[in-house]
């Protein structure tokens, strides 16, 4: 098969980092070949986060370059719009719609753009945004929030059960908050998209 | 046993297997993991040096000792560790030394993008350049092989997407090495006629190594089409098979230096056209240029920055994939300190004060944007103290009234202290600014000599920076907590025009330890509130202001206290 490739973007800090543990875990597991790319440090200080992860039966490169990406889940609106562009013409984006301001909008240089998601669909992406934020608070705490999307990116992936999804989550989340992250997971993977545009 | 494992984590994977006993480094991005990876197996002992020179010389120390060891460090820190590296290549070794030096092209997260290569020709020093974690892996055991083989200390060449990507791994059992005895030779004094003699050995070795290089199974050819051969290494090989897939012929080279000359040559023969694919500086270009071969290399490919299968697309006249564009003005998203950070304070009082700041190596250095803009400059580790002396010799008192050095606690470990004793020793009217917040805080929160806990968060031994300070020869050494601000202010007055040496030493922890306890976040009264942005100047991410109100993100908001400082209307509490 050909190399499928998935971004995760968001906001140092945000959890993206264990996300793609998951997705790289159970990936591995469906006996693909993978490889997940990330960068440490500075960019980690609230700075924009990316993690490129591709699988298929023999994976070269570890980055994904503009226009090659079928999926982007992003867990910032503004992020979804930065990385837009790695996009493949037509590819399907998730998007989270918590807005987290950056520096430059804090100071007042400049403002935090409007109707982001119209203009994603404009530009000619398939954009399925949520409030997962919202969600995850409901399974228990919004640090659940990479779990949620996590149960979302699963819809996109028939040919992967539920049962492989959720020993990779079993294998990669502290067992404490075993329970809270698998109801994040089903809210973010059943509830129905009911965002239009904030 | 297979699994998916950060490059990183191979190496000590590797370290782990080849029965590697003791590593000694010092954490910089993207080498860090290596080391903390390594700690965690109980079979090899693991430590944070103060600094890479340390570190190598401790590696090799232990390999002296008879038992295979190893270091790692980022590309700046191999040019600490150069003095020992060059010496060590004559000395020679009594059991594996591998040295892994991890380059960052693009520079996420460094001061310069220098290419490591250079060092093995410099050194005389066999390097190994793997492209993916598996080879990350293999690549480690083979070094020590060599290393022992050909009584050399060998270089394992990472880089940012190596050591920072994961892919598939097969694990296997450590196997042990028997330790070889230590045996007096006077011939190991590196001194006149020994070193005179070592560096004959060294060439000798270089030949040899060049032809292991010729049949080596680091180095291969995979033939197809013979339209285009394309030579390359590292991550330009994934690059590489991206674009062109199985169509293309690939001479790929693991072992960097001494490059083969038979090998590249018998390729050249088999194909029409040679293409040089590397990051950075045309290593084996010019050595394929030395050897008559026609090449061609940095005529199309950039010699700044990072690659990827676009780079290779775009210089090679091929279609790079359709893109979306969306019509909105995105701003930027830079990294920042941290909500509560305590350098915070600090920089504000110094940007208040119009100083001159000469900063270092560490997470302050995001000191030096705004709103904050207090840095003016900064080099490598340590010259924030030794250069301010400089500056200040250059300047006089209209220098020595306004500018400070600003050094993290880590770094000033690492190199600040040589700097601030040529201060003292030389009588600079100089004041360095150490900031410590009881941690190495940009490569991910290591310990260090001033932490008082070794690499496992054991109690360990602690540095006594104020009295490291007065036996250097201070008498104004001042201690200041940056979350007053009132008092940094004050202090770094007086301390500016004191004419003789100081020392203030900026002490809160960082809050993002493990176990800090932050107070509640704070409030805003809205009533008292109008919207001045007084608390904006200090480019804290938790504080935004709309509809002419302050707003706190209760998420990010630890309850330091210093926008409080900033409101004179008592507005936030």
């Amino acid at each position: 098969m050909d190399t499928k490739n998935i971004m995760i973007v968001g906001v140092g800090g945000q959890g993206t980092l264990l996300a793609s543990k998951l997705l790289g875990y159970v990936l591995l597991n469906s006996g693909y070949d993978v490889k997940v790319s990330e960068v440490h440090g500075m960019s980690q200080r609230g700075g924009s986060v990316v993690t490129y992860v591709r699988f298929g039966s023999k994976v070269y490169s570890p980055v994904i370059d503009k226009g090659e990406a079928d999926i982007i889940l992003a867990f910032e609106k503004l992020e979804a719009a930065r990385w837009l562009e790695y996009l493949k013409p037509g590819g399907q984006i998730i998007v989270n719609t918590q807005e987290i301001e950056p520096m430059p909008v804090i100071t007042g240089s400049m403002e935090y753009p409007c109707e982001l998601i119209r203009k994603m669909e404009d530009a000619g992406a398939k954009v399925d945004a949520e409030d997962f934020l919202t969600l995850a608070s409901k399974a228990g705490s919004s640090k659940a929030v990479n779990i949620a999307l996590m149960g979302r990116l699963s819809k996109y992936f028939p040919e992967i059960s539920d049962e492989d999804w959720r020993n990779a989550i079993v294998a990669t989340v502290p067992p404490k908050y075993l329970e809270l992250n698998l109801k994040a997971f089903e809210l973010g993977k059943n509830s129905e998209n009911s965002v239009s545009e904030l | 046993m297979k699994e998916l494992m950060l490059g990183n984590k191979a190496v000590a994977r590797g370290l782990y297997e080849a029965g590697c006993k003791v590593v000694s480094s010092y954490p910089g991005t993207p080498s860090t993991e290596i080391t903390e990876e390594a700690a965690l197996y109980n079979e090899i002992y693991c430590e944070w040096a103060p600094n890479e020179k340390v570190a190598l010389e401790v590696a090799h120390g232990a390999s002296l000792g008879g038992v295979r060891s190893a270091c790692a460090m980022k590309h700046v820190g191999l040019n600490v560790a150069a003095d020992p590296l060059f010496t060590i290549s004559y000395q020679g070794l009594n059991a594996g030394l591998v040295i892994c030096v991890a380059d960052d092209p693009g520079m996420h997260s460094s001061q310069n993008e220098q290419d490591s290569r250079h060092y093995a020709r410099a050194a005389k020093v066999p390097m190994l350049e793997p492209s993916d974690s598996y080879e990350a892996l293999l690549f480690t055991k083979k070094a020590f092989e060599i290393s022992e083989k050909f009584n050399t200390p060998v270089l394992l060449k990472m880089c940012t997407r190596i050591s920072h990507s994961q892919s598939i791994v097969e694990t296997n059992p450590r196997i042990e090495q028997n330790q070889t005895p230590y045996v007096k030779d006077s011939a190991k004094v590196m001194m006149t006629v020994n070193s005179r003699n070592a560096h004959v050995r060294v060439e000798e070795r270089t030949r040899k190594l060049r032809d292991y290089g010729e049949s080596c199974d680091l180095n291969r050819v995979e033939m197809a089409d013979t339209s285009l051969g394309i030579i390359t290494s590292s991550t330009s090989y994934q690059y590489a098979r991206e674009v062109f897939g199985e169509n293309v012929s690939i001479l790929k080279l693991g072992m960097v230096y001494p490059l083969p000359e038979k090998l590249i040559k018998d390729f050249a023969a088999r194909v029409d056209k040679i293409i040089v694919l590397e990051e950075l500086d045309p290593v084996i270009e010019n050595h394929c240029r030395q050897l008559g071969i026609q090449v061609s290399g940095k005529d199309i490919f950039p010699i700044c920055g990072e690659f990827s299968q676009n780079t290779v697309r775009e210089c090679m006249k091929l279609k790079a994939p359709d893109t979306l564009h969306i019509e909105a003005s995105i701003p930027g998203r830079p990294p920042v300190m941290c909500a509560g950070c305590p350098h915070r304070g600090i920089f504000y009082i110094l940007h208040k004060k119009n100083c001159m700041v000469y900063g270092d190596i560490g997470c302050y250095t995001l000191g030096a944007v705004a709103p904050l803009n207090a840095m003016d400059l900064n080099v490598c580790m340590g010259a924030s103290c030794s250069g301010l002396h400089g500056f200040n010799k250059a300047m006089g008192r209209e220098g020595e009234e306004r500018s400070v050095g600003v050094i993290g606690d880590s770094t000033f470990i690492h190199s600040g202290i040589t700097g601030i004793t040529d201060i003292a020793y030389n009588m600079s009217n100089s004041t360095v600014i150490i900031l410590d917040n009881s941690i190495t805080g940009m490569t991910g929160h290591q310990q260090n000599p001033s932490t008082g806990k070794n690499i496992k968060g054991e109690p360990a031994g602690k540095v006594d920076l104020e009295a490291l300070c007065r036996a250097l020869g201070y008498k104004r050494i001042r201690v200041v907590d940056p979350y007053e601000l009132e008092n940094v202010e004050n202090v770094l007055t007086e301390e500016l025009s004191a004419k003789e040496p100081s020392i203030i030493i900026s002490r809160r922890p960082c809050v993002m330890i493990k176990g800090t306890v932050h107070n509640p976040p704070l409030k805003v009264n809205e009533d008292k509130c109008v919207g001045c942005k007084s608390c904006m100047k200090i480019g804290c991410p938790a504080i935004s202001v709309r509809d002419k109100k302050a707003r706190i993100d209760a998420t990010l908001c630890i309850g330091c206290k210093v926008c409080t400082q900033m409101c004179k209307l008592g507005a936030l509490v």
